[in-house]
């Protein structure tokens, strides 16, 4: 077993090395479109392309037999592929620009008229001659297990083509997701950039076809681009960590497909892209759900922290000499419940912030806590001063869980601020609070 | 009858099949286009595969109950996990689905794999169906005198439930799906009529794909609600026609099955594909001739407008030329402050001359004019007219300008009227730039109703004159 | 003192690691036309969708006629934006304005005559009886913006909550608009409107909410919608046209 895994792995049958190449190859095209129609919000523009492709595929067959040709040879399939591909963008577009019809049902018009007439004409070529026609079906299935050298060469250069295009025209393409209203507005041929993006498709689309079938192209073009929007906010960062993931995902299915020959090769690309989706979707340092969830968290309970302190500290400066709260006094003066205040308080009092009498009633701040709610209190009321002195620019700026409002400003903003608020209070730096002045009601 | 083999046994049957699938899913399409999640159908089709797979392993039987409701169920799930990560993961709802989709298709392979030899699923059947099979395996129901086909009584219930729930739920599914935050707000639900729906959706693909293949379900669940969304404007009516559209369609491509490949010498092929091709074809024709969304009717009115507005430019054209004539006695070609100011008399005032004017070519400034002279604005300057009429004109013989007619003067006086008011408009509350008063006011020209122009001169306070000097004629006070 | 129809209590939202608003505190006696006013990315949207639970808060307590918000639900009517919906949809007008009514209808039962004269009815108050049957795509920005608001009137709410129902339409529509919430005031009706234009803020409203992340001013409008105040909810930069209009509006008073 571990000499076959080795052997797998170190690439020394020529066949595993050709299929591994190939799909890792078609696995890196394929996430790199697959970005671009991600951000297009035409995700499974593939979806509807592969469908398409069928009837091209079965009437170049159809029309290469009835000539007298061989109806199997490859690039007449593909080209057929290709027209017809085309033609089913051209629909697409024609629908979308031509009538209220959504993005969404456009490629699913296609997708089904076409694949309709597709397995009609089908239908007729298995009446022509049985033994001739069985490989079409491995456009719907793949054949990856069976791919030669000259078809992995075939996806290495149209792969090849792809990422040119795409990096050559990033820029345009980029202004296309983003905003076509302005990249037409300044002069761009969007229709001509759509169709280029849409062809790159298509090209990935039908070389991904006949080597991993219909329905595990799309997941090519779908899957590491959404794995990488979990990892990223950037375009370019993207487009890189999408095509690693389809490689990766691509080496791995086919690796253990050559090993454990009986699992489809197909399907074990699809499910290891999928398990790479589940871990971004888990776990994606951008937007991953664990981590948002966390991070969302995190952020509650430090706004309940900030409450409670500058709520303790207010009080204190109101009445310096008072020694400690009651547990009522706290729970009138804001919205919380006794639960979450109860709560907040025992988290404060492991932080060390707040000290409790026996019946855990009264509280009082430590040293620590005061130095704490000191600082929060100041930046509160820098943060607070801030909106006001520069009410115009601030809600963009502002940023109270920076730790320091100095992170978020310029030196010189915060100098004004403070002599600001020297100047209102004198040494203690700690203003009046701003709402105590009552303004308004 | 129909000059084709056709046998109501077997081709009945089959039609029967095909249009109960199409409306049972048009029902439903009808309310996934407006949600935009039109591609649904396709996703849940393909992803029933492990649910089929999975039910055999556990029941270990092939009783279609079991393969059902694992079918479903895995459906069902397709709609909530893409749910799920489009909105826990930000995930744009067509790449959520299509993650969900062909991660579950794969995995549904590799079970088929694995268990091979305990499992006979041919994967090909899932996705093309057996439409022609459905006459072979009748159920004798209680009450028929005659045996039905299972598949068809499958699909009657299941067209039955979708009818209900659409014909009860109108209400709520119009609400929900136009405005889903007013709908929670109003006490429905939003999120149970759209899992309902969801299920629905699921069952009707599994019930559908069980007996005529998932590229129907698919076909008609998308396209016969959008062709009727192209031909109305009213929810009810849309529902109403999709139906109609599919059930037709499925007629029409079992007919296209037999027919087409007859002409080319082959047998007949297969009916679901050809029934969803049929739908397209619907949708083409509703595409090009739909009376208001249709590219034809929509081209030809453009052109009509186009047309109309070339036959008033060059009325007005002409009733300016009478003006400028007018006011320097017979010699526009020096009349000081026109905007056609022409210095080469000879050559000015024929047909050419209009057609540079107008930025356009002679044909149509010659057919504008016969269509004005049809409709008696203008009349050809006859010989007796000689050249005391329009002076201007002795340029050159058969190329001579129409003069107006007394009607024609008047409507041309309304639309200069219009124009001049505009440009008045324009200078005063607008503050729009000189040079591009004139190009603006040309275009609004054509569009100003008499009420409209009874603000403007309101507005203006009513002027005399417009900005470039010369007069605001007025029809009513002449 | 008037009884209180919307309290809002110690409200913060935060997206991200953003605040979006804090501490925002403010209660609205019943029977007031409400403006809230700030900058843009003050928060304005945000602080209806999270009174009316759409988004989730970080702490705080909303309460409308003394109850959760989701125990007043049938009190409260919302008229969005007017891009949140999709204007294509196959529906006319009546048809949108005939949905403010569904709740009372009740689940499946259908749309009867008296539903739907009050619709009409409901259209002719905003003045575009005429146009009942026009598909909604059709009518202009104003005319859709007239719709939703005689949706949110065959609610019969008593506390209304709309967002920016003035932008962006035409003069006429904007009279027709605030004609209807003075009559609204006038039944009782208490409406909360965020505004954008500063300058009709004290012909429209008798009370205001200046808001700017948080509440730098609330109460009746000639108290607080002060220069002070505008500019401490605007920044330096609309000091001087703050003080045209101001000067305006004395003249126009003539003091």
């Amino acid at each position: 077993m571990s000499e076959h895994l080795w052997r797998v792995l170190s690439l020394q049958d020529h066949n595993t090395r050709v299929v591994i190449f190939g799909t890792a190859i078609l696995g890196f095209a394929a996430g790199l479109v697959g970005c671009l129609t991600l951000l297009r919000r035409r995700a499974l523009v593939g979806d509807a392309l592969a469908h398409a492709a069928l009837p091209g595929i079965a009437g170049a067959f159809l029309v290469a037999t009835a000539l007298g040709y061989d109806g199997k040879s490859l690039p007449l399939l593909l080209a057929g592929a290709t027209v017809s591909g085309l033609f089913g963008i051209v629909s697409i577009l024609l629908i979308r620009r031509m009538t209220r019809i959504k993005e969404d049902a456009a490629l699913g018009i296609v997708l089904s008229v076409f694949f309709g007439l597709g397995v009609a004409m089908l239908g007729i070529v298995t009446q022509m001659n049985r033994g001739n026609a069985a490989g079409l079906e491995s456009f719907i299935y793949g054949k990856t297990a069976t791919m030669t050298e000259s078809d992995a060469r075939l996806i290495a250069t149209a792969s090849a083509l792809c990422v040119l295009v795409c990096i050559a025209l990033l820029k345009e393409l980029k202004l296309l997701c983003f905003d076509e209203a302005f990249a037409g507005a300044r002069g761009y041929p969007v229709v001509l950039l759509d169709i280029v993006l849409m062809s790159v498709v298509v090209v990935v689309t039908i070389v991904g076809l006949q080597a991993v079938g219909l329905v595990l192209v799309i997941a090519l073009l779908v899957i590491p681009a959404a794995s990488a929007r979990f990892w990223t906010d950037r375009l370019v960062v993207m487009m890189v960590i999408a095509s690693l993931l389809g490689m990766t995902g691509s080496f791995v299915g086919a690796a253990v497909s050559a090993m454990l020959p009986r699992l489809p090769s197909g399907a074990m690309i699809v499910l290891a892209a999928g398990l790479g989706f589940l871990v971004s979707f888990l776990i994606g340092t951008q937007r991953g759900v664990l981590v948002r969830f966390w991070r969302r968290r995190q952020l509650n309970e430090s706004i309940d922290h900030q409450h409670l302190l500058r709520e303790l500290y207010e009080i204190f400066e109101h009445d310096p000499d008072r020694v400690s709260v009651p547990y009522e006094e706290l729970l009138e003066r804001r919205s919380w419940s006794r639960k979450r205040l109860r709560r907040m308080l025992e988290q404060a009092s492991r932080n060390g912030w707040i000290t409790e009498n026996v019946s855990k009633m009264e509280f009082a701040l430590t040293d620590r806590g005061e130095t704490e709610a000191k600082r929060l209190t100041r930046r509160h009321r820098l943060w607070e001063l801030y909106l006001i002195r520069y009410a115009d620019i601030a809600p963009q700026r502002v940023d109270r869980d920076a730790d320091a409002i100095e992170h978020v400003l310029e030196p010189e903003i915060v100098a004004e601020l403070e002599t600001l608020l020297d100047k209102e209070l004198g040494k203690t730096r700690m203003p009046d609070d701003p709402h105590a002045g009552g303004v308004g009601s | 009858m129909m000059g084709f083999d056709w046998n109501w046994q077997l081709d009945g049957w089959i039609v029967a099949a095909g249009m109960l699938c199409a409306v049972a899913s048009s029902l439903l399409g009808c309310f996934l286009l407006l949600r935009r999640m039109s591609l649904l159908g396709d996703a849940i089709s393909h992803a029933v595969l492990p649910g089929l797979a999975g039910a055999f392993l556990i029941s270990g039987s092939r009783s279609s109950v079991w393969m059902f409701v694992g079918a479903v169920i895995v459906g069902v799930l397709t709609a909530l996990l893409s749910d799920f990560i489009h909105h826990r993961g930000q995930v744009d709802e067509g790449a959520s689905m299509g993650v969900v989709f062909t991660t579950l298709f794969a995995s549904g392979l590799l079970m088929i794999v694995v268990a091979a030899d305990r499992v006979d699923l041919d994967p090909g059947c899932v996705l093309y169906g057996a439409i022609e099979q459905t006459p072979l395996d009748k159920w004798e129901v209680p009450g028929l005198p005659f045996a039905v086909p299972r598949v068809v009584v499958v699909l009657s219930i299941v067209t039955l439930v979708n009818a209900l729930f659409v014909g009860l739920f109108f209400k709520e599914l119009k609400i929900s799906t136009f405005d889903a935050a007013l709908a929670t707000a109003s006490g429905f639900s939003a999120n149970l009529i759209h899992y309902v729906l969801m299920t629905l959706v699921a069952i009707t693909a599994v019930a559908c794909f069980e007996s005529v293949g998932n590229i129907l379900v698919v076909a008609m669940l998308i396209v016969p609600p959008a062709t009727a969304y192209l031909l109305t404007n009213r929810l009810r009516t849309m529902v109403i026609l999709s139906c109609l559209i599919a059930a037709v369609s499925a007629w029409g491509g079992h007919v296209m099955a037999i027919v087409v490949p007859s002409w080319f010498g082959f047998r007949s092929t297969t009916t679901a594909g050809m029934m969803s091709v049929a739908t397209g074809v619907a949708f083409m024709v509703a595409f090009l001739f739909a009376p208001q969304q249709g590219f034809l009717p929509r081209w030809v009115r453009q052109q009509w407008l186009r047309w109309t507005i070339l036959a008033d430019d060059v009325l007005t054209l002409l009733y300016r030329i009478e003006e400028s004539a007018r006011e320097v006695g017979g010699h526009p070609a020096t009349a000081p402050g026109s905007a056609f100011a022409v210095t080469a008399a000879p050559l000015a005032q024929t047909v050419p001359w209009v057609a540079e004017t107008l930025l356009t070519n002679r044909l149509a400034v010659k057919w504008a004019m016969r269509y004005l002279t049809w409709r008696g604005r203008v009349r050809p300057v006859s010989a007796k007219d000689g050249g005391a009429d329009s002076g201007p004109a002795e340029g050159g013989g058969e190329a001579r300008l129409p003069v107006l007619t007394e009607v024609g003067r008047r409507e041309a006086e309304t639309i200069v009227r219009s124009h001049r008011l505009w440009e008045q408009y324009l200078v005063t509350k607008v503050d729009v730039a000189e040079e591009r008063l004139h190009a603006k006011a040309d275009r609004l020209e054509h569009f100003t109703d008499r009420e409209m122009q009874d603000q403007l001169d309101e507005q203006t306070d009513s002027p005399s004159i417009d900005p470039h000097g010369r007069p605001i004629p007025n029809p009513d006070q002449p | 003192m008037d009884p209180i129809a919307l309290s809002v209590d110690d409200l913060t939202v935060a997206y991200h690691r953003k605040p979006v608003i804090w501490d925002v505190e403010f209660d609205i006696p019943q029977g007031k036309l409400v403006g809230i006013v700030g900058p843009n990315g003050a928060g304005k949207s945000t602080l209806l969708k999270a009174i009316m639970d759409l988004i989730p808060r970080a702490s705080g307590r909303v309460e409308v006629f003394g109850k959760p918000y989701h125990q007043s639900l049938h009190r409260v009517g919302y008229v969005p934006q007017r891009e949140s919906v999709d204007w294509d949809f196959p529906v006319d007008a009546l048809d949108v304005v005939t949905m403010g009514l569904y709740r009372r209808v009740g689940w499946c039962l259908p749309i009867r005559k008296k539903h739907r004269d009050a619709a009409r009815e409901a259209l002719a108050r905003v003045g575009i009886a005429d146009l009942a049957h026009r598909q909604i795509s059709q009518l202009s920005g104003g005319q859709q913006q007239r719709t939703f608001l005689a949706r949110a009137l065959v609610q019969d709410a008593d506390l209304y909550l709309m967002d920016e129902p003035l932008a962006a339409v035409d003069a006429a529509t904007e009279a027709a608009i605030v004609e209807l919430l003075k009559q609204m005031q006038a039944d009782g009706k208490t409406a909360v409107v965020i505004h954008h234009d500063l300058q009709s803020v004290p012909d429209y409203f008798d009370h205001v909410v200046l808001l700017n992340m948080r509440v730098v001013a609330t109460g009746r409008t000639q108290d607080v919608f002060t220069n002070e105040n505008l500019q401490k909810t605007y920044g330096g930069r609309l000091t001087l046209l703050d003080e045209a209009t101001e000067a305006m509006r004395r003249r126009e008073r003539g003091i």
